[in-house]
């Protein structure tokens, strides 16, 4: 599964794109416990979001290796 | 909704106002009213030299089409433009700009403030901060 991530994620993960091999994660929810467990400095940070398909998506989304999946940390433009 | 109501963009040089106020003139708009946001010196007591700006590109411009698009029905816009930069702005550079085009002010006001105040919380955009003694993500610091 690949993961696109920005600002601050970016900078945690080390890179604009994580690939997480093997099932980790049917749901957005289960995301974000394998990439806090992985990476414990997210639980520093403030909460993230995360995209599916360019738009926002609640825990419960289900995602797929087919999926464009992005990281979005609070965000701060204008 | 017709293409030549909305101008959504995401650049990588210097913003242009006149672009911006040129998209939305029109003979049936009595008000245009234009947002600037620009790099200042101090936040926060710190000493700013230049941010950086990174977006998520696509994801963006989807976020700032529906901002548009709300603009025009809530408000009963005529046209919007809204610009935003990426890469590095010096101070007194322009971050972003939204022009608001309708018959009448009030709209044009209102709907300038939302678009903004919308942009600022929705739309996948990141700045870096950078001071005399270090860097950071806006809105990211642990």
């Amino acid at each position: 599964m690949k993961v696109l991530c920005f600002g601050v994620a970016k900078d945690i993960v080390g890179g604009a794109e994580l690939n997480i091999e093997g099932q980790h994660a049917q749901n957005v929810s289960e995301l974000k416990e394998y990439l806090n467990k992985t990476f414990p400095k997210f639980l520093e940070y403030k909460s993230y979001m995360v995209a599916v398909n360019q738009a926002y998506a609640n825990d419960e989304i289900s995602i797929s290796d087919s999926d464009e999946i992005a990281l979005i940390p609070p965000v701060s433009g204008g | 909704m017709a293409d030549n109501k909305i101008d959504i963009q995401i650049l990588s040089k210097p913003l242009s106002i006149d672009a911006c106020y040129n998209f939305v003139l029109n003979e049936k708009c009595g008000g245009i009213d234009l947002f600037v946001g620009t790099v200042r010196r101090w936040n926060k007591g710190e000493e700013v030299t230049h941010l950086l700006f990174e977006s998520y590109e696509a994801m963006a411009i989807k976020e700032m089409t529906k901002i548009a698009k709300t603009a025009i029905e809530k408000f009963g816009l005529e046209s919007i433009s809204m610009h935003h930069r990426v890469g590095q702005v010096d101070l007194e550079g322009i971050a972003v700009i939204i022009a608001a085009a309708s018959k009448h002010r009030k709209a044009a006001f209102e709907a300038c403030e939302y678009a903004i105040d919308t942009l600022k919380d929705d739309v996948p955009i990141w700045k870096k901060e950078f001071l005399k003694d270090g860097s950071y993500w806006v809105n990211s610091r642990p």
